[in-house]
């Protein structure tokens, strides 16, 4: 055995030295004051700051969504503002912005807890709600953008009368299997993650009706271990499903421009630029949900400064891939010596109607996070908020700037058009924006925002081999000096 | 309805999940085998004291996404090579381009494991239930809350009275309570 190494009594193998690790749960909180605390947002009336955003958002999703879309199906998509060059605008944007925004929320819930990073537990929860109704307002866009929308069901493998088959071979039909499967797979995460905190609130419920809802929904769960067991290893299973469907939802999204053969679009980076750009997105999209509500249920001592701070370091990297992926592009254009991929990224950046779209893209995808490196500003909710907030419209820019600069110059000069979105498009836009806001308050009031089990178990009264592993540090301390150096007894 | 009541068996609550943690291996050592350690989180370990094995969701779970796998291909090779083949852009359909056909065997392997995994956790949980003995017990709400909890039940070969009662009572059981069920 190598000197300098503790070694335990019980077998040979060297031992690293447990670290203490910051508390995830600040101020010693007992099991009851997090049960209090998390189900007590479901129980209580909501703050006035609550209804102030939740009426105009459920407008807002109301008429955007509800009357947009009415009017939408009712004139024909003819009323958004794309042309014979410019066939995906705003629509695509969107759809390809939301459902980035969803990956945070299953890399928090699953790549998280599969490299046993606990303090995922005090946001996976909303992460994950966030992911769901993210996926929603994605899923409207290009359901609308086939145009005849009571015709979608052709995307489906069903037999029908024509006989005709769907073009498996087609990026947006892999499209269609990998949304429904990330929405799928992601509320079943979402859902079996729950089943205890929903009997929590069931054994609490002092109403009928809430009792039986919650009941319901609840499955009769017990808590005993013969339950945990299953549970555990079915949480294990679909964290390790999820983890490469995360990874491939956005790669297939990809795709959708890679496989074309259009300069700009057809690169094989995009599948790893476009995964990290959704996880970039998405934990921007995660702090600007929390801080708010952190601060509006007093939850802070559960989503601590550390949670910020770790969620602040992942912008900081992810936004160093997206700026990778941007440098790499505008190398390659000129490297892989192809006029018109060389002429692309000339018009994007240099001299083209959208280059100001690019800029904005570069300073908050870019730039802005930079200010992580510094820890008074990952300390300070304002900065983080603010560049949260960069970063949301940022990655917005950065679809946008994908996907319209690119097809307003194409092969043919001829066809070169200025594409600006019509009133139409604005309208759902905002209305998605509103629905999820919507959706995510409706959340926070009726289900436990917080992983309430989860969270227990992180506590350090919670895991019962903590004393014996005190215990052994302890004896340890005893038996071995300062540099960790066996002491022999006399 | 009636007054006939059954017993569901004795529950007793302890202080901590480290007190449960002991218990559980006092109670498998006595040799009971119908019993459950009730915990508001799952407890490190506790599988060993209760002397459970590994769950057996896994193996379901491969054969959820084996026929998920099996599904994709056979859907798609037979639609579009042999049912209807579709040229578009002048790209074959055959054996060859098999590499087209990935993204969705992977999405339907993930889609149906996922599945299975949702209901296999259902049927070996043996949930959902509508109503369970235990939640006749006033204290027994707390489980989801602070409360840790060791049921013995009375179909139990072990299971006596007396016996059990003051079983629980010595390994540091408090607020023991014999559950009933209606019938």
């Amino acid at each position: 055995m190598a000197q300098g190494t503790a070694t335990t009594s019980a077998g040979n193998q060297p031992r690293l030295d447990v670290l203490e690790r910051e508390d995830l749960v600040l101020n010693n909180r007992s099991l009851a004051w997090i049960t209090n605390r998390v189900a007590g947002i479901c129980e209580n009336k909501m703050p006035l700051l609550w209804w102030l955003l939740f009426i105009p958002s459920a407008i807002v999703a109301v008429v955007g969504v509800g009357v947009g879309l009415t009017y939408l199906v009712s004139t024909g998509v003819g009323t958004w503002g794309m042309n014979n060059a410019v066939f995906w605008g705003w629509d695509i944007t969107n759809f390809v912005f939301w459902i980035g925004i969803g990956h945070a929320g299953t890399l928090i819930s699953a790549i998280l807890f599969l490299t046993r990073q606990n303090w995922r537990t005090s946001v996976n929860r909303a992460a994950e709600a966030m992911t769901i109704f993210a996926v929603t307002c994605a899923g409207i866009f290009p359901a609308f953008h086939v145009g005849r929308v009571w015709m979608a069901w052709f995307l489906a493998p069903i037999p029908n009368a024509n006989a005709v088959w769907q073009n498996f071979k087609s990026p947006l039909l892999w499209d269609v299997f990998a949304v429904s499967t990330y929405f799928t797979i992601s509320l079943i995460f979402w859902y079996v993650g729950m089943i205890p905190d929903l009997a929590t609130l069931r054994d609490r419920a002092k109403t009928k009706v809430r009792k039986m809802l919650y009941g319901l929904f609840a499955l009769g769960w017990r808590g005993g271990n013969r339950q945990w067991r299953h549970y555990e290893m079915a949480y294990l299973l679909l964290a390790a499903l999820s983890t490469p469907l995360v990874l491939s939802v956005h790669t297939i999204v990809s795709f959708d421009f890679a496989t074309s053969v259009v300069p700009g679009w057809h690169t094989t980076i995009f599948p790893p630029y476009f995964v990290a750009g959704a996880i970039f997105g998405g934990f921007a999209m995660v702090l600007t949900l929390m801080i708010p509500a952190r601060k509006m249920f007093g939850l802070e001592d559960l989503i601590t400064m550390k949670h910020i701070d770790n969620m602040a370091k992942i912008i900081l990297l992810t936004g160093f891939f997206v700026g990778y992926a941007y440098c790499m592009e505008f190398f390659i254009a000129w490297y892989g010596a192809n006029p018109y991929e060389s002429a692309a990224f000339y018009i994007r950046i240099i001299d083209g109607p959208y280059n100001w779209a690019y800029y904005a893209m570069f300073f908050c995808n870019v730039i802005a996070p930079q200010v992580f490196w510094m820890k008074w500003a990952r300390q300070n909710l304002w900065v983080v908020m603010a560049v949260a907030m960069c970063v949301n419209i940022g990655m917005w820019f950065e679809r946008f700037v994908i996907i319209v600069t690119t097809l307003a110059r194409m092969w043919l000069p001829g066809d070169w058009r200025y594409y600006s979105p019509s009133s139409v498009e604005i309208l759902l836009f905002v209305g998605t924006l509103g629905l999820f806001l919507a959706l995510f308050l409706l959340f926070m009031k009726f289900l436990p925002c917080i992983n309430i089990a989860e969270v227990k178990w992180t506590l350090k009264s919670s895991n019962v081999h903590h004393d014996e592993i005190e215990d052994e540090k302890r004896e340890a301390a005893l038996s071995h000096d300062a540099d960790g150096r066996l002491l022999h007894k006399s | 309805m009636s007054n006939i009541r059954k017993v569901y068996g004795y529950l007793a609550r302890f202080e901590s999940a480290k007190d449960l943690y002991q218990a559980a291996k006092k109670v498998r050592e006595k040799g009971y085998s119908r019993w459950d350690a009730y915990s508001p989180f799952p407890i490190h370990g506790m599988d060993a004291a209760m002397g459970l094995g590994r769950s057996r969701l896994p193996h379901l779970v491969f054969f959820g996404g084996a026929t998920g796998f099996t599904l994709a291909v056979f859907m798609q090779f037979f639609t579009q090579v042999i049912l209807y083949p579709t040229v578009v852009h002048g790209k074959p359909t055959n054996l060859f381009t098999l590499p087209a056909y990935f993204p969705i065997m992977f999405e339907l392997t993930v889609l149906l494991a996922g599945l299975t995994t949702l209901f296999g956790l259902m049927v070996l949980m043996q949930l959902p239930r509508l109503n369970h003995p235990l939640f006749e017990s006033q204290q027994f709400t707390r489980v989801t809350d602070d409360g840790f909890f060791i049921a013995i039940e009375a179909r139990d070969s072990r299971f006596a009275r007396e016996r059990t009662r003051d079983f629980l009572e010595q390994i540091g059981g408090v607020d023991i309570e014999l559950v009933e069920e209606k019938i």
